[in-house]
């Protein structure tokens, strides 16, 4: 089992949604964000006050799958994040030791 | 006016009289002089000014400060709202507007007291005396509000409140006699149509002078100081623009073209001031931003609002071009080169509006909309005049808005703790958040 992270555009979630959901990836939690990476932030102005806002909004998207759908659903993601301009975002994968579905008491691949 | 001669034709006598009584009904004297059209006007003003502090300005202000003060900043609209009104029944209206000494009214009124459902003021004979008593109540009201703005962020509702209760009685109901309530300012032909002297520049000069007394918030200049919310400012600036119409038309004081002369250089130089402010950012800064817009229509409301009434409508795209630069120029450059934090720049736009306003009735003033000329039919004397007032203003509510707050913190600290400040004044000051 693999928990799949990505960090991605505000804008570009449905279609991630629809992708993953294509695919067979019928579950998400996803978090509103604010980070930086190589995009830094932007300058605002009100009435001739300047503000560096470092930290930018984007969306945390967190899946949990098998094993042998976690690559895919990373090209997926990728597939349908991309626009090219820099502030993307990116994707971490990490091993999942445990899961339990809490209504059932199912567990591992059974929860996901 | 058609019913005085009825009683009076049944005495074959008399009837010479009421005729002529009937020609100029202002011999009528046991006859009320109350006029419906008028009283009908002057009662939708009435609640369009109330409008403009509630939710008008609290939603301007609120919307410009962070989401830790949302609620803070609120509270000071809505608490001059009830306090100020009280007061002003209590012996504002009678010090303001009853007896025409040179510095002060009498307190013959005070509490209302001998006010009738016949009585009318002698500035406005064609409508009760009780409306427009209420009608002047939601003046005193706005610029109390308007004041707040400059030292939003930081200062301790209890102070807050004990500051406004002194500014409305020693700077806003003096002010009011002076110019409109047969005070010496008005005596000597003073041009202030619906408060650019009484309620911008006295709000304008005393936010300065409060704001500089009160000092600058936590992190200005160096952190994030943004907007929580320009959407909530947005609004708020479309119910001021619309209550403005009943600010200015309304000082007409009667329901007939003056009014409509007034709310129509009004609603211009509102269009023209957001125009000029956007198009000054356009091509300085690249972008013209909503915040600038809202604050040029609301630079050229203030501005126009001393000289509607006296200058025809064209008059008010000029006025709001000059507004929209003017205040545009205070808020960024001036604002910087001194170093005060004006919070919401309540100087910047109100203060500068309603000086430059001031001075621009005596210029454009036409004899046919208001009965007095300025500069560009000749009079240049009037422009002297209005920068008399200008000075009496200044000095006025600038000096005893520095003696108030000094008096006040004698018994209540006038900013909240460090901590607080940081915590947000909705928590500290009144044990609410926004979530």
């Amino acid at each position: 089992m693999k928990l799949v992270v990505a960090i991605i555009k505000p804008f570009k979630l449905d279609e991630v949604r629809q992708a993953l959901t294509a695919i067979g990836v019928h579950g998400m939690t996803v978090t509103e964000v604010k980070g930086y990476g190589r995009q830094k932030g932007h300058t605002e102005i009100y009435r001739g006050a300047e503000y560096v806002v470092n930290f930018l909004p984007k969306l945390r998207i967190e899946i949990a799958v098998a094993s042998d759908v976690a690559k895919k659903a990373v090209e997926v993601i990728t597939a349908n994040a991309r626009t090219g301009q820099i502030g993307d975002g990116k994707i971490f994968v990490t091993p999942i030791d445990h899961a339990l579905r809490i209504r059932t008491g199912e567990t591992d691949s059974d929860a996901l | 006016m058609g019913a005085p001669s009825y009683r009076a034709a049944s005495n074959a006598a008399l009837i010479t009289l009421a005729a002529s009584s009937l020609a100029t009904p202002a011999l009528a004297a046991e006859t009320s002089t109350i006029n419906a059209a008028d009283t009908a006007w002057m009662i939708v003003a009435t609640a369009l000014v109330l409008m403009m502090t509630i939710p008008g300005l609290a939603l301007f202000y609120s919307g410009m400060v962070r989401k830790k003060n949302v609620l803070a900043t609120m509270a000071q609209s809505l608490a001059a709202v009830a306090l100020i009104s009280i007061l002003w029944v209590a012996y504002g209206y009678s010090l303001a507007f009853v007896g025409d000494g040179p510095w002060i009214g009498t307190l013959d009124r005070w509490f209302l007291i001998g006010m009738t459902m016949e009585s009318v003021n002698p500035a406005a004979k064609t409508i009760p005396e009780a409306l427009f008593m209420l009608y002047q109540m939601t003046f005193a009201i706005i610029t109390v509000a308007l004041v707040a703005g400059a030292v939003a962020d930081r200062m301790r509702f209890s102070a807050y409140l004990l500051f406004s209760v002194g500014w409305f009685t020693f700077v806003y109901v003096p002010l009011a006699h002076w110019v409109w309530g047969g005070g010496f300012l008005g005596t000597m032909g003073v041009l202030d149509f619906a408060g650019g002297l009484v309620v911008h520049l006295s709000a304008g000069i005393g936010g300065l002078v409060a704001a500089t007394v009160m000092g600058r918030r936590q992190g200005y200049g160096s952190e994030n100081l943004a907007p929580f919310d320009l959407s909530l400012a947005v609004i708020g600036t479309g119910l001021l623009w619309v209550g403005w119409f009943g600010f200015n038309g309304g000082s007409a004081l009667g329901a007939n073209s003056r009014a409509v002369m007034a709310i129509t250089a009004t609603h211009l130089a509102a269009c023209a001031g957001a125009l000029a402010w956007a198009a000054i950012e356009w091509a300085t800064r690249r972008k013209p931003s909503v915040l600038g817009m809202i604050s040029g229509a609301v630079a050229g409301l203030g501005t126009i609002t001393p000289a509607s009434g006296f200058v025809a409508p064209w008059h008010g795209v000029i006025i709001g071009v000059i507004a929209g630069t003017l205040c545009f120029w205070a808020c960024t450059w001036l604002k910087q080169r001194f170093k005060y934090d004006d919070s919401l720049d309540v100087f910047g736009v109100h203060g500068i509006g309603g000086l430059t306003g001031t001075l621009l009735a005596g210029v454009f003033a036409v004899n046919a909309i208001g009965g007095t000329s300025g500069l560009i039919e000749g009079n240049a004397q009037q422009v002297l005049i209005q920068l008399y007032g200008i000075a009496a203003t200044l000095v006025w509510s600038g000096g005893v808005t520095f003696v108030l707050l000094k008096l006040v913190g004698v018994f209540a600290p006038l900013r909240v703790s460090v901590q607080q400040e940081l915590e947000g004044l909705d928590i500290s000051q009144h044990g609410e958040a926004l979530q």
